[in-house]
């Protein structure tokens, strides 16, 4: 509870719903009539409507980027470390943009949603969306919205996907291109581990073929495990140790214990829960079944599972990066093995092999995944540089202009 | 912008494509971009140096030099830099010819060991040198790998690189008619510029 709002937050913010009624045809060739898109929207948008910044979300995050909706949220939005006035996406120079994906659960058209022809839950007949079709409909929102073009794209893992996309299908309406902890296309096991998620949904006997809404349940065991399975992936080892293991003055010895902290300080020799790690498990698995959708969570790794922007050349990403007009960064973090820094390398190679204008940050951190998220002083600072730059750009361009 | 950058900017030709190998703050391909318009791409490690970088708008990427440069191809760039920095590298020759693989030409300076003040201060003190200019000890240095100017010009004729020009100049970056003379003697920073072609 933030009680006092914080001098660098964006402060109460609204989300703004966006309707629709243009049909949108998705990848699978299905045809989306009509559809909302709930927005958040943070800083100002300048007379040339020239600052435009667009942050897109990954696997379960929505609009709610920063700030809060109330004095009572016990936290802000997602990323609220770097969105805000003086924040490395700074609200004093930008006009931020988040957005609620296709399909999500948090207030844009989902699963979780009334189809208006029937009148009941869309449910597991709401089509399954891609990367390409998310992208499409931000940019119907970027037009609703009055932007030309944006100064920067933002995203991380599968927002940085997006971003990709975006640099892809439509290079004439973004200026920069900032990718953190993405990959090209997901590897077998990253599937793998997105395949035991959607198993663990659909074999809970409340699933009910996807209709579980019609049935006024969830299947909350379900959810639960895919949390947990995803919420692995996304720590390191290192994470976890730290996380879960006293300090070793605590622990009146040198070493660490590998994060072995016991739950209640001895063992139950039973199979209730022993260790801390267990118990946090658990509790993140419960607390995002209660709030997360799990058809939502399909459709969301599907979406990861079939981007892939080079099948349309021949499996060539170099190919695919040939009409960019953007500048990229690409950012990548040590300890991640979900999407590791050679990942982001492919694309940086890439990018290179197209003769496209890129950097690229390999961040010694300790998060995994998760860092992409979190305030790491290297990351968080050369983000902010960069972005200083783009700012500068558009000034000095709108200079030239007059 | 330092003296021995002023002289190598001459030769790089207005819109090619620049790699500056070890790029620093940035500020030689920052100068080549808006005076020359070349399309550049610096490679860093030192994380000060690159976040100059991206405030300068120069595309820096974070790579390590003696990892190779596998990930660029070849001919790719018009000329490859790599300024002070052959002496720190685990294997400069096969960078040398990793620059030649990647770019047209290449242009390279490093501190001539076979300079005088080297000689006179290893003869007399039986020490390794160190200097203002090279400031470290021998065991913390990261010049792994000093050379002579005779030295560069044995590898670049064992490995056919046709040296286009080499000029040595004093720690000043003043060159002198003496200098042309003996530059393995009076030379301090060697710069060559090279090419594979014939």
């Amino acid at each position: 509870m933030p009680n006092t709002i914080p001098t660098d937050s964006v402060g109460l913010v609204t989300p703004q719903a966006h309707h629709f009624d243009e049909p949108l045809t998705l990848r699978s060739g299905k045809v989306l009539a009509e559809y909302d898109l709930v927005v958040e929207t943070y800083g100002e948008l300048n007379a040339e409507k020239s600052n435009a910044l667009l942050v897109c979300h990954a696997l379960s995050s929505d609009h709610h980027a920063a700030g809060y909706h109330t004095l009572e949220d016990d936290k802000p939005g997602w990323w609220d470390a770097c969105i805000g006035p003086g924040k490395a996406i700074d609200t004093n120079l930008f006009f931020v943009v988040s957005l609620n994906n296709l399909g999500g659960c948090a207030g844009s058209t989902g699963p979780a949603s009334i189809n208006p022809e029937t009148d009941k839950y869309y449910g597991p007949d709401f089509p399954v969306v891609t990367v390409r079709d998310w992208v499409k409909s931000q940019v119907r929102l970027m037009d609703r919205l009055g932007i030309q073009k944006f100064a920067a794209i933002i995203g991380g893992s599968l927002g940085g996907m997006q971003v990709l996309r975006w640099a892809i299908s439509f290079p004439e309406r973004l200026r920069h291109a900032v990718v953190i902890a993405a990959a090209p296309k997901l590897s077998a096991q990253n599937i793998a581990f997105n395949e035991v998620a959607r198993h663990s949904i659909i074999s809970d006997s409340n699933f009910h073929n996807g209709h579980y809404l019609e049935h006024n349940t969830y299947p909350k065991q379900g959810l639960m495990l895919a949390r947990m399975i995803g919420h692995i992936t996304y720590l390191s080892d290192s994470a976890m140790r730290a996380k879960f293991g006293k300090a070793p003055t605590e622990l009146g010895t040198d070493g660490d214990n590998f994060g072995r902290d016991l739950r209640t300080g001895k063992l139950s020799f039973g199979l209730s829960v022993d260790f801390q790690v267990e118990s946090y498990l658990h509790y993140q698995g419960e607390r995002f079944s209660e709030k997360f959708d799990a058809n939502t969570y399909l459709l969301m790794t599907k979406a990861l599972d079939y981007f892939d922007p080079s099948v349309d050349f021949e499996g060539d990403l170099a190919k695919a990066f040939e009409k960019a007009e953007c500048k990229f960064l690409l950012i990548s973090f040590s300890t991640d093995w979900r999407f590791p820094p050679e990942r982001s390398q492919e694309i940086v190679n890439d990018l290179l092999k197209a003769g496209k204008e890129v950097s690229y940050l390999d961040i010694e951190a300790d998060q995994g995944h998760d860092a992409f998220l979190l305030p790491i002083p290297r990351y968080v600072n050369a983000l902010s540089i960069y972005l200083k730059r783009v700012h500068g750009e558009l000034s000095s361009a709108a200079g030239a202009r007059e | 912008m330092r003296p021995d950058l002023e002289i190598i900017q001459q030769w790089i030709a207005p819109h090619s494509r620049v790699l500056d190998l070890g790029c620093g703050d940035g500020s030689l391909l920052h100068f080549l971009k808006t005076s020359k318009r070349v399309r550049g791409t610096g490679l860093e490690i030192d994380r000060e140096n690159i976040d100059r970088c991206l405030e300068n708008g120069v595309n820096v990427i974070e790579q390590n030099l003696d990892k190779g440069l596998t990930n660029f191809l070849s001919n790719s760039f018009d000329t490859v830099l790599l300024t002070q920095t052959l002496q720190a590298l685990h294997s400069p020759d096969s960078l040398v010819e990793e620059m030649l693989r990647i770019g047209k030409n290449g242009i390279i300076t490093f501190p001539n060991f076979g300079n005088w003040k080297s000689r006179l201060y290893l003869s007399s003190r039986g020490r390794m040198p160190v200097s203002k200019f090279i400031p470290h000890q021998w065991y913390n240095t990261p010049n792994i790998h000093f050379c002579t100017v005779k030295d560069f010009d044995a590898l670049c004729a064992e490995k056919n690189i046709r040296v286009l020009t080499r000029t040595v100049v004093d720690s000043q970056h003043q060159g002198s008619w003496y200098m042309k003379a003996w530059p393995n003697f009076l030379g301090e920073i060697a710069i060559y510029h090279i090419t594979n072609d014939d």
